[in-house]
């Protein structure tokens, strides 16, 4: 899947949701930003707080202030919750024995069970659990822009409403800047999204308030279906509120 | 021919009683009629056996240092050095209950019997200088691990440890082994037999970490009787080429043997694993899962065969062998095979040599992890399933200490290699 035209523009604070039907490429616009490998930027810039990510490695993006939840999160034996953050954190110079009570914490504020803390990395987990346990990630690492692919899938509603409440918390309290990357418009009755930007073949077609996604809903993409053109790939993440 | 120091007078110089002289003695010459192994076999194949020069080693004449890594809440400890026994302790209360741990009597003839699998096994068989002998009576359980520590430090040495774990009916016993050595270069063939009567429960780990220099040339054969239960485990970290053939016999109905190992290379390294899984009555199980690491110019080699025979309907075998390539220049060879004589049987086998998880390596760089850490905490976490798994848990945190050990060394090269200098 190639990316051709995508002029994102997400400040700090705000919440995009960025729609499209299978195979728009939803996800390799996720994968892109994030540094996943083989997912290669040919032309364009991704920019977060203006520090130039499209050479940096995943995790050196993590550190400019980059998360992201995967749709079905990877499993990792072996590697628990607990031990990575504290890697993550002291990988910054942050104090790693504050760890344990942040997890605490966070676990709490979205209801994820703590006996799970000692499994492996999404191994055993529901979908539920494997978005809680990324919730948890998000509130400790305390990124400045989260990626969400498909946040809704495989989730019930229960854990899709905490899950979502803690993110619209961290947009308020830690102005968190929001992409999230979704096929259904249903994320976006628990997760309120300022812009609505459309995906079709790799291009935004369309930007437009919250009365997009309702739009949507009626008339699903056949009104942008037949466009074919391409423009350059920008993406600027953080800074000021462009609203 | 075997033309070395290694003599039919030779066998036969080794003090001990009668019947274990006239086994050495003929050992000794069933090896003197022998040709050295080499790689045209399949059992041979993927080693630099060719290369092993038996006539630089010869038997050490004496004990030196003892070795020195401590095992806490042991019950009995038996420690060798250079193949000579230089320490013996058995607690009281052990003691009190039958339990046996000595080197062979004459008392102890009816253990002649030949278990020997290879030429190296029948060569153990001929200069083993003083097999070691853990014997637990009828239903007792034995409280703590009983130890017995291998040491080298004589340059040169060729040393043939030999360990016979007797386990009687309705027993439990945990034994570990440890062998460890010198900076210095030797041959050591160890020896191993496991008898595991009905319903007795016997785990076995061994950790061996001796010195680069060293060939290791081991074979375990283990009998599991009727509703026994055997869990023996290897952690082979040392060694220059260090190779272990493992043959478990499930000779009883209701047998169970689970064989749960890890390894891991560097430098250069070579690890050989050949197992044998042999159900030979009904209702047997047995569960393999063998996971290593391959770094440098390292190599690691895992060849496995179940074999389900005719009489052993309800069978179940499992076979899993995993392997982590961490440098272009490693290699890994994993081949496992099945010999299936019977239809009512569930078997399994699956085995896989890669590099470290790409996806797994993204999903924790992408939050934050650098690479080299995240590589040390997925090689880590891939043993963790064999670790949580060891027999003999007063054993596990020498085995994790000295494996974080050897993941740290790779963790920092790479680091090295990826950022140019290591000042």
């Amino acid at each position: 899947m190639v990316l051709n035209g995508v002029n994102l523009r997400v400040g700090s604070g705000e919440v995009h949701a960025v729609m499209g039907p299978n195979g728009s490429g939803k996800s390799t616009l996720a994968y892109a930003i994030m540094g996943r490998p083989g997912y290669e930027v040919t032309a364009g810039s991704i920019g977060l707080n203006g520090v130039d990510l499209v050479d940096l490695s995943p995790w050196e993006r993590a550190h400019a202030g980059l998360f992201s939840t995967q749709q079905y999160p990877t499993e990792v034996p072996g590697v628990g919750l607990e031990i990575m953050l504290e890697e993550a954190v002291a990988a910054v110079g942050g104090d790693r024995s504050a760890v344990e009570a942040q997890v605490a914490a966070e676990a709490d504020l979205v209801g994820f069970d703590v006996e799970l803390l000692y499994r492996s990395l999404n191994v055993d987990l529901s979908g539920g659990e494997m978005k809680r346990s990324e919730a948890v990630q998000l509130g400790v690492l305390r990124p400045r822009i989260a990626i969400l692919d498909e946040l809704d899938s495989g989730l019930d509603v229960d854990a899709l409403a905490a899950v979502s409440h803690r993110i619209e918390q961290a947009t308020h309290q830690d102005d968190l800047g929001v992409l999230a990357i979704t096929h259904f418009s249903r994320l976006l009755t628990v997760l309120h999204a300022d812009v609505v930007h459309v995906l079709i073949d790799g291009v935004i077609r369309e930007t437009g308030g919250p009365e997009l996604a309702a739009q949507l809903e009626e008339t699903g993409y056949d009104p942008w279906i037949d466009d074919r053109s391409v423009a350059p790939v920008e993406i600027h993440l953080g800074g000021d509120p462009w609203l | 021919m075997i033309d070395s120091q290694f003599t039919p007078e030779a066998a036969g110089a080794i003090p001990g009683p009668d019947w274990l002289a006239r086994r050495r003695v003929a050992a000794a010459e069933q090896v003197a009629a022998s040709a050295m192994p080499s790689v045209e076999e399949e059992l041979w194949r993927y080693t630099p056996i060719g290369q092993l020069d038996l006539g630089r080693y010869q038997l050490a004449t004496d004990a030196g240092a003892q070795s020195p890594t401590p095992i806490p809440g042991h019950c009995a400890i038996a420690d060798t050095s250079n193949g000579w026994l230089c320490g013996m302790e058995l607690a009281l209360e052990t003691a009190a209950q039958g339990v046996e741990v000595r080197p062979l009597g004459e008392s102890d003839a009816e253990l002649a019997a030949s278990v020997d699998v290879d030429l190296f096994a029948v060569m153990n068989a001929a200069f083993s200088v003083e097999p070691v002998l853990v014997r637990v009576p009828p239903g007792v359980s034995v409280e703590g691990p009983i130890v017995v520590r291998h040491w080298i430090d004589a340059e040169g040495a060729a040393v043939f440890p030999r360990l016979i774990v007797d386990a009687g009916a309705d027993s439990s016993v945990e034994v570990l082994e440890l062998y460890g050595s010198a900076d210095v270069a030797a041959f050591v063939s160890p020896v191993v037999e496991i008898r595991v009567a009905s319903a007795a429960r016997v785990g076995y780990l061994a950790m061996q970490d001796l010195g680069p220099k060293v060939w290791h040339i081991g074979s375990q054969v283990s009998h599991i009787g009727s509703q026994a239960h055997m869990r023996a485990s290897t952690a082979a970290l040392g060694g220059g080429y260090a190779r272990m053939r493992l043959d478990t016999h499930l000779s009883g109905r209701g047998a169970t043997g689970d064989l749960i190992s890890l390894y891991f290379g560097d430098g250069d390294q070579t690890l050989d694993f050949r197992t044998f899984q042999d159900h030979a009555a009904p209702d047997t199980t047995s569960s393999l899962l063998f996971k290593g690491a391959v770094d440098d110019s390292s190599r690691s080699v895992y060849t496995g065969l179940i074999r389900v025979r005719p009489e052993a309907r309800g069978t179940n075998a499992y076979q899993t062998n995993r392997n982590i390539k961490l440098s272009e220049d490693a290699w890994a060879e994993s081949v496992p095979n099945l010999e299936i004589e019977n239809n009512e049987v569930h078997c399994s086998h699956a085995s896989a040599v890669g590099p470290i998880d790409g996806e797994q390596l993204f999903y924790l760089e992408s939050r934050g992890v650098p690479t080299e850490t995240a590589e040390r905490l997925i090689v880590t976490g891939f043993f963790d399933e064999v670790l949580d798994q060891f027999p003999v848990l007063e054993a596990v945190p020498a085995v994790r200490d000295r494996l974080h050990s050897k993941i740290e060394g790779f963790s920092h090269h790479h680091a090295i290699e990826r950022n140019g200098s290591g000042a």
